[in-house]
């Protein structure tokens, strides 16, 4: 109502040239007319997660009926209360709750670990002049190109004779190490001038001092970015974890979804539950640190 | 004996990089040349690590002759280029027109930005409903008067146009974050000359938004080609590659080949012509952007 506000006063003030207030008045035509066009066009594409919320809270007869009703006149918790397996009321073994877990913890391990590792390697990129950083770091880069699904195979023989296959080990092991991770974290540091780091040097400080305590409280809202897109990334990997984890006990929640389908194809309402219950925490997580996530996709997009 | 500064620095550097460098030379860098020897190879995972025989260059000279293999290239070509061209132009104009004239902006970008965050098995198995005979897309047909819609994903030729515009409403809004933060740092001067030149807005749109923004877009359509080439989950959720050969393509295909039929030897190999499909592509991209890339 602010922006409404704004906009009467804006055109209630006569302006003294009338050339400019008639495009003045253009402008906000078209304003009303775009924001009902591109409004109209967002709400488009939010039907498929309107959609599913609604389908999460219908009995199952009902997700089918044509014509849907999209707002169905009684509030259903049981999709939920049976995904989540609450009062043992799971007629199978759905498990949902141990993939959310699961989940959780290797997101959370990937990102602590991700980001750990690349702010490492990225100050002693940027930083530190030892002898064949370039060479290694070119080799870094020249792996970017690669598609991961290269490495699918020779990753699958290699967990499958080291004995992992089925643990989180082959999520988690892979994940700790990203290599755009350690380019953002290198990319960041190569703009801390290096006279805060030769200070801090002659001051006594030691390289890793020097990082803990100098380099990387600087660091924190390139550490946050960071964080959010492996923590996402990790949360959605959806191939590794379809080859690598066996069954029920380690899976993942995008492993999950993919068994719910091909156990209970007809309750669409429990899919729909348990697809709300995958992407609530996401969109929680991402409405908070926005301002973070944005700004760590955009970092090696944009130049400057 | 007294060691070197120079070797001290060496020791700390590597230090540094250690947990990262073994990491990478675990999972990346073994696996990338163990991929290259695996490709050489027939080898029946089945039958256990001895069955491992080279066969030399055999993989990538049958490969053309399986309809299967042929098809999913084909395929993924054909997603490609229809969901890359049509994600980033779609996202150029709705950044523009959203940035320029939106009222609530922020609400705006966050509905189309969701897909992009959300997984893809949900997004999938939402949009499988959103395609069956009962769902809210085969009847919003049918309500235009089409009396029988086609069956979308059950169809040889609607199951691709299908994950088509699935994968473009899940993609748009990454590209219009992108375009934002690039529209809100352009440099108004031009603009600002424009006006005085009495330009139309679709002309400086045309002529100083487009060329503008061209190295975003440049490394928008990079990066979504080389994505959009490996889709996956769309289509293992929501078709399997079928019906027929119609939604094959190579990551599934390098999928089933590897973890259904255990021909490792070949599905590696496959895997390696993804690669140089994407590497030849980017090369005549990073080529081309000559022409129609201008940084300022």
């Amino acid at each position: 109502m602010d922006t409404n506000q704004q906009i009467l006063s804006k055109r209630g003030q006569p302006s003294r040239f009338p050339a400019m207030n008639r495009k003045k008045t253009k402008t906000i035509t078209l304003k009303i007319i775009f924001t009902l066009l591109v409004g109209i066009l967002a709400f488009t594409m939010i039907v498929p997660f309107l959609w599913m919320l609604s389908a999460s809270f219908k009995i199952s007869a009902d997700v089918l009926k044509l014509p849907t009703d999209w707002i169905p006149n009684y509030l259903n918790l049981d999709n939920f209360k049976v995904v989540w397996n609450i009062g043992d009321s799971a007629p199978r073994d759905y498990h949902f709750a141990l993939s959310f877990f699961n989940s959780l913890k290797v997101s959370t391990i990937n990102m602590v670990f991700g980001v750990l590792t690349s702010s490492l390697a990225g100050y002693a990129f940027a930083k530190i002049r030892f002898r064949g950083a370039n060479i290694v770091f070119l080799l870094y880069l020249s792996t970017m190109m690669i598609p991961s699904q290269v490495t699918l195979i020779p990753k699958f023989v290699l967990f499958d004779k080291l004995d992992m296959m089925g643990t989180h080990l082959t999520l988690i092991l892979p994940g700790i190490v990203t290599i755009t991770g350690t380019f953002l974290m290198r990319q960041f540091f190569m703009q801390i001038p290096n006279e805060l780091i030769e200070a801090a040097h002659i001051d006594g400080a030691g390289e890793f001092r020097t990082w803990g305590q100098i380099v990387l409280p600087i660091a924190k809202p390139s550490m946050a970015s960071l964080a959010m897109i492996v923590f996402l990334w990790s949360w959605n990997n959806y191939l590794d974890a379809l080859v690598f984890l066996r069954d029920w006990r380690t899976y993942t929640i995008p492993v999950a979804l993919n068994n719910f389908i091909d156990e209970s194809i007809t309750e669409y309402n429990l899919v729909m539950a348990a697809s709300v219950s995958a992407l609530f925490p996401v969109f929680i997580v991402f409405l908070v640190g926005q301002r973070f996530f944005v700004k760590g996709l955009t970092a090696g997009a944009v130049k400057g | 004996m007294k060691i070197s500064r120079q070797l001290k620095t060496d020791i700390v550097g590597y230090t540094f990089i250690a947990p990262n460098l073994i990491g990478f030379l675990i999972f990346t860098l073994f696996p990338v040349a163990f991929s290259v020897v695996i490709s050489f190879t027939d080898w029946d995972y089945t039958q256990g690590f001895n069955s491992m025989t080279f066969n030399w260059g055999k993989n990538f000279v049958e490969m053309w002759k399986d309809e299967w293999f042929v098809a999913s290239l084909i395929n993924t070509f054909y997603y490609s280029f229809a969901v890359v061209p049509a994600t980033v132009f779609i996202a150029l104009v709705l950044a523009v027109v959203i940035d320029k004239y939106v009222i609530g902006k922020t609400p705006v970008r966050l509905a189309m930005f969701m897909p992009y965050i959300s997984n893809i098995v949900a997004l999938s198995i939402v949009w499988v409903m959103m395609y069956s005979p009962y769902g809210p897309i085969t009847q919003f047909v049918q309500s235009l008067g089409v009396e029988n819609p086609p069956k979308w994903l059950g169809d040889f030729n609607w199951a691709m146009p299908a994950i088509i515009v699935m994968s473009i409403w899940a993609g748009v809004g990454y590209c219009i974050m992108i375009y934002t933060s690039a529209i809100q740092s352009l440099p108004t001067e031009q603009y600002e000359a424009a006006e005085i030149d009495g330009a139309s807005e679709v002309q400086k749109f045309f002529k100083i938004t487009i060329p503008m923004l061209s190295p975003t877009t440049f490394f928008l359509v990079i990066t979504t080609f080389i994505a959009s080439f490996q889709v996956f989950g769309q289509i293992m959720i929501m078709t399997r590659g079928g019906p027929g050969t119609s939604t094959s393509v190579l990551v599934h295909y390098v999928y089933t080949t590897a973890f259904s039929f255990y021909r490792m030897g070949y599905a590696a190999a496959i895997s390696w012509i993804l690669f140089i499909v994407l590497f030849i592509i980017t090369i005549i991209q990073w080529q081309g952007q000559k022409k129609w890339v201008s940084y300022t």
